[in-house]
C-alpha cells in the first residue's frame, strides 16, 4: 500500500486536501480534510439577531445569496412573517441567478479544465477540448466570462451587488423594482439565454429540460456534439465517467423555491424510491473533526462549535451531519432526483450517480432554471409592496432550511434575551465532504472515491481529481 | 508582471467579485497588459503536486514572480501557531508561505479588508486571532510588521472592500504593471486613491433625500438611509456610488445601508448594523469633516424646508410624487 497526499487542491472553492490509500492501482480508502477554520458559529455568538445578516454571507463568496435566504428565513420564522409575493419572487430570482451562475462557473472554470490536460492527449476529443477549457487560455473563458458579468447585472438590479447583499430580509426585499427595472431584468435574462442556447447547449433550454432518458441525452449529444455540453458528454463516454465515482449513498434535497403553495422542487429524500425528510433527523458527529467531543452527535439546534487544535482521531475541520446516522449526497442531483426529473431518475436507475451524474443534473438544473425565472420577472408587480415589517421576539429557536447551488444549507438560530445565543450552520460540501464519525462511516465523498483508478506514477491522479471536483466542493462553506 | 494569489482565512468573494466585473474579458485584458497569473487557487489548471512545485519554486526564490496578492485574512491562532490554517499537502501553516513569499515579491497586494485589516473573520471573539498582512484592524502591524515593504519599497497595498470592486482589483494590477502606483497614489491606510479619494456618499441616488434629512425609516422606502438605518455612507472611503457595481448596483442603490465595508473594524461597529445609534436624536456618525453643531443646525433648517415631493417619497418605496413637468401659461 502507499499514500498520496493530494493537496492543495484547487478549482474548488477554498483548501482542501485528499489522503489516498493505494494499492494496486486503485484507491482503497481515502480521508477528506478541511484545512481552514475561521469560526462563524463562534463569531455570531452574543450578536443581534438581524447582523447574522451582515455576517453568514461573508461565509461564502460563491453562494453568499444562499447564506442570507438561510438566514433570512430562520429569522423570518422567528418574527412568524413572511415576504408578500413580490418578495418571495425576487427572492426566487436572486438564489436562482446565483444558482445558474454557480453551475456554469463550476462547469467552465472549475471542471472542464481538467480535460485539457496533456494526459488526454491521445483521446480525439482531446484538441476541441484544450482549445475550448484549457486554464485561462481557452477560448471558452472568453465566451464565458463576458455571459456571466452578463448575467450578474441582475444582481446589480435585484441586490445592489453580488456578492454580500442585504437585500433579501426575513420581510422581502429592500430594493423595490420598478417597471424600467422589471425589463431591463428580463432583457438581462434573454441575453444569458442567449449564451446558454448558442454556446452551451447549442439547443432551446426547453429542448434540453425536455430530455428524459438515458438514451435519449445518448442521442441529443450525437446531435449537438458541438456544443460545449456535447464536448463534455463525448469526453464523459469516452473515459466511462458515469460509473467512476459513485457514493452509494441516500440522496438529500431541502427542497428549493417558494410557491405560493409550497416549493417547486420539493423536499426528500431518495434512494431508490422517494421518501420524505425529517430535519429533526439531522446531528452532527466530531469524533474525526478538530472539536470538542460531545457525549453524542448533537442535532444542529443544540449543537457546538469548540476549535481544539489537538486531538488524536481527528483530521478535518469539517463536522460529519448524519440524517438519522446514515451519511447522504446532496447537490443537483439530489435535487432533481428528489423533483422526479425523469432523465436524472433514469440515470441513477441505470447506472447509479456518479461523475458524469453530477455534472448532467447541474446543467439540466440551469435550462429548467432559466425559463422559470423568466415568468418570476414577468410576474413581479411593479407598485406593489416588496417586504413587510416584524417584530423580533427576545425568545424565539428557528431553523432555515434552503437549497445552495450546491446542496442543502441549513442555519439554526436561538435568540435568548434579544441576543444570539447559539448559531449553527451545515452546508452542503459538510455533508458531502464530512469526515468518518464514531462508528467509522465515511462521507459522501470519501466512499464515491474508493475503487478510484489511481496511474502509474501519478501524484495527484487526475481521476480522483474529477470525482473531487464533481461535487463541486465549496471549501468555505464546508467548516465556516 | 507575474502574480501569484493565494486564499486564507476570507470567503473567496474577492475573487469571485473579480471575475464578474463587467469591463470586458478579464483574462484577456490582463494578457494585453502583459499580466501573467502564476498560480491562481480558483483559476489555474496546476493542482497539488504541480501547484506544491511552482509555490516552492516561488518561496525559494527558484523562480521569479513580481506581485503577491493574498486575499482572506492571515489566521495567527491557535497560540501564534497558524493551525487554523495549515495549507493542504504541505502541512505548513499559511501564515508561514505567506512571509517566505512575501520575502521575494517586488509587490504585495491584500485584496479585500479581510487580508489589508483582519475583516469579517476577525469579528467578535475574534476565534482564529485573525489579522492583516500590514493591519490588525486601524493598527499598523499585522502579520508582515509595520516596517514591512516589499521589493519594490512599497508597503501592503490595501485593496480594502468586502468584497473589492472588480475594477479595484484590476485597477490595481494594471497600474502596477505601468509602473504607476506609488507611494503617493496610496492613501494613509495605504489603499489605492483612486478609489478611495471619494465617498460613498458621493453620487448616491438618495442625495436628495439627504439634503432635506428625509430618511427611509423601513426596508424598501426610497428616504436617505443615514439618519435611521445606519448607512455609513458619509464617512466610507470608496466610490461605490461613481462606479457601479454589476451594471449599475450599489448597496445603497440595493436599499440598505453602507456598512462602510473598506474600513478596517467595519465588522465591529459596536451597534446593530443597519441601525443608526443616536444620542439625543442625533446620529452619532456625522459626515466626516462637518462640525457637529453645524449639521444640527442645518438638519433642522433643511428639514422645515423639506419639499411635500421629498418627505412623501422619502417614506414609500415607489415614487408617489413626481416633479411636475411646468405648464405652459
Ligand atoms: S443613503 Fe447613505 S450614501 Fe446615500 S445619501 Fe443617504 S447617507 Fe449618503
Ligand atoms: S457601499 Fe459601503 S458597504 Fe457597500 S460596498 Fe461600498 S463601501 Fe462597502
Amino acid at each position: 500500500m502507499s499514500r498520496l497526499i493530494v493537496g492543495p487542491f484547487n478549482r474548488v472553492e477554498g483548501d482542501l486536501e485528499v489522503i489516498l490509500d493505494v494499492t494496486d492501482g486503485r484507491v482503497r480508502a481515502a480521508r477528506v480534510r478541511s484545512s481552514l477554520y475561521r469560526g462563524f458559529e463562534q463569531i455570531l455568538q452574543g450578536k443581534a439577531p438581524p447582523d447574522a445578516l451582515v455576517f453568514v454571507p461573508r461565509i461564502c463568496g460563491i453562494c453568499s445569496v444562499s447564506q442570507s435566504a438561510a438566514a433570512a428565513r430562520a429569522l423570518a420564522g422567528a418574527m412568524g412573517i413572511a415576504p408578500p409575493a413580490n418578495g418571495r419572487l425576487v427572492a426566487n430570482l436572486i438564489q436562482a441567478v446565483e444558482n445558474v451562475a454557480d453551475h456554469v462557473t463550476h462547469f467552465y472554470l472549475f471542471f472542464m479544465p481538467d480535460f485539457a490536460r496533456p494526459c488526454y492527449e491521445s483521446q480525439p476529443w482531446w484538441r476541441a477540448a484544450a482549445g475550448r477549457f484549457t486554464a485561462v487560455r481557452g477560448a471558452a473563458a472568453g465566451d464565458f466570462l463576458p455571459a456571466r458579468a452578463g448575467l450578474m447585472r441582475s444582481m446589480g438590479l435585484l441586490a445592489g451587488k453580488w456578492p454580500h447583499t442585504l437585500t433579501l430580509q426575513p420581510g422581502g426585499s429592500t430594493h423595490p423594482v420598478n417597471a424600467s427595472g422589471r425589463l431591463r431584468l428580463l432583457r438581462v435574462l434573454r441575453e444569458f439565454r442567449q449564451f446558454l442556447e448558442r454556446v452551451l447547449f447549442g439547443d432551446a433550454l426547453e429542448a434540453v429540460a425536455a430530455i428524459a432518458s438515458s438514451d435519449e441525452l445518448a442521442r441529443w449529444a450525437e446531435r449537438h456534439a458541438e456544443s460545449d455540453f456535447g464536448l463534455f458528454l463525448r469526453a464523459a463516454r469516452a473515459l466511462n465517467l458515469r460509473a467512476l465515482g459513485q457514493a452509494g449513498v441516500a440522496f438529500m434535497s431541502y427542497g428549493a423555491y417558494e410557491q405560493e403553495n409550497g416549493r417547486w422542487w420539493p423536499a426528500g429524500i431518495w434512494s431508490g424510491g422517494a421518501r420524505p425528510l425529517d430535519p429533526a433527523r439531522i446531528a452532527e458527529d466530531v469524533s474525526h473533526a478538530w472539536y470538542a467531543d460531545a457525549t453524542e452527535p448533537l442535532p444542529p439546534s443544540r449543537g457546538s462549535t469548540l476549535p481544539i487544535a489537538d486531538k488524536d482521531a481527528a483530521y478535518s475541520w469539517c463536522k460529519a451531519p448524519r440524517l438519522g446516522g446514515e451519511a447522504v449526497e446532496t447537490g443537483a442531483l439530489a435535487r432533481q432526483l428528489v423533483a422526479g426529473h425523469p432523465l436524472v431518475r433514469d440515470m441513477i436507475e441505470r447506472e447509479g450517480g456518479g461523475v458524469e451524474a453530477r455534472v448532467v443534473a447541474r446543467l439540466l438544473e440551469v435550462a429548467r432554471l432559466l425559463p422559470a425565472m423568466e415568468h418570476w420577472a414577468e410576474a413581479l408587480r411593479p407598485g406593489e409592496p416588496f417586504s413587510v415589517t416584524g417584530e423580533l421576539p427576545a425568545e424565539a429557536e428557528c431553523a432555515g432550511l434552503v437549497e445552495a447551488a450546491r446542496g442543502s444549507l441549513g442555519h439554526w438560530l436561538n435568540i435568548r434575551r434579544g441576543r444570539i445565543h447559539n448559531y449553527q450552520i451545515i452546508a452542503p460540501t459538510t455533508w458531502n465532504f464530512s469526515p468518518r464519525d464514531r462508528v467509522g462511516q465515511p462521507g459522501a465523498l470519501e466512499r464515491a472515491l474508493v475503487d478510484v483508478p489511481v496511474g502509474e506514477g501519478e501524484k495527484s491522479p487526475v481521476a480522483v481529481q474529477h470525482v473531487v471536483r464533481s461535487f463541486d466542493p465549496c471549501m468555505v462553506c464546508t467548516v465556516h | 508582471m507575474r502574480v501569484m494569489w493565494l486564499q486564507s482565512g476570507g470567503c473567496g468573494g474577492c475573487t469571485l467579485s473579480w471575475i464578474g466585473g463587467d469591463g470586458g474579458p478579464l483574462f484577456a485584458t490582463l494578457a494585453d497588459a502583459g499580466i501573467e497569473i502564476v498560480w491562481h487557487p480558483s483559476l489555474s489548471e496546476a493542482s497539488a503536486d504541480e501547484s506544491l512545485d511552482i509555490l516552492e519554486s516561488c518561496a525559494d526564490g527558484r523562480r521569479d514572480f513580481d506581485v503577491l496578492c493574498i486575499e482572506g485574512s492571515l489566521l495567527r491562532g491557535p497560540h501564534g501557531s497558524g493551525r487554523f490554517h495549515v495549507l493542504a499537502g504541505t502541512g505548513r501553516p499559511m501564515i508561514e508561505w505567506v512571509k517566505l513569499l512575501a520575502a521575494h515579491a517586488r509587490h504585495v497586494v491584500a485584496v479585500g479588508s479581510c487580508a489589508a485589516f483582519g475583516g469579517i473573520t476577525a469579528a467578535g471573539v475574534n476565534p482564529t486571532d485573525a489579522c492583516g498582512l500590514q493591519y490588525d484592524g486601524t493598527n499598523s502591524g499585522g502579520l508582515l510588521g509595520a516596517a514591512f515593504r516589499a521589493g519594490a519599497g512599497l508597503p501592503v497595498v490595501n485593496v480594502s472592500g468586502c468584497p473589492t470592486h472588480p475594477d479595484w482589483v484590476t485597477e490595481t494590477l494594471l497600474s502596477l504593471a505601468r509602473d504607476e502606483l506609488h507611494e503617493a497614489d496610496l492613501d494613509e491606510l495605504a489603499r489605492p486613491r483612486f478609489y478611495t479619494d471619494v465617498l460613498v456618499h458621493h453620487g448616491c441616488a438618495r442625495n436628495e433625500f439627504y439634503e432635506f434629512k428625509a430618511s427611509a425609516e423601513k426596508n424598501g422606502d426610497q428616504g436617505c438611509l443615514m439618519e435611521h438605518l445606519g448607512c455609513k455612507g458619509t464617512q466610507a472611503h470608496a466610490d461605490c456610488n461613481l462606479r457601479p457595481w454589476n451594471g449599475g448596483g450599489s448597496c445603497t442603490d440595493g436599499g440598505y445601508a453602507c456598512i462602510s465595508c473598506t474600513e478596517p473594524g467595519f465588522e465591529e461597529p459596536g451597534h446593530p448594523f443597519t441601525v443608526t445609534p443616536k444620542v439625543a436624536g442625533i446620529p452619532i456618525g456625522l459626515p466626516l469633516d462637518m462640525p457637529k453643531a453645524w449639521f444640527v443646525a442645518l438638519a433642522a433648517l433643511s428639514k422645515s424646508a423639506t419639499p411635500a415631493r421629498v418627505r412623501q417619497n422619502a417614506k414609500a418605496d415607489h415614487v408617489i410624487r413626481w416633479p411636475r413637468p411646468a405648464r405652459k401659461p
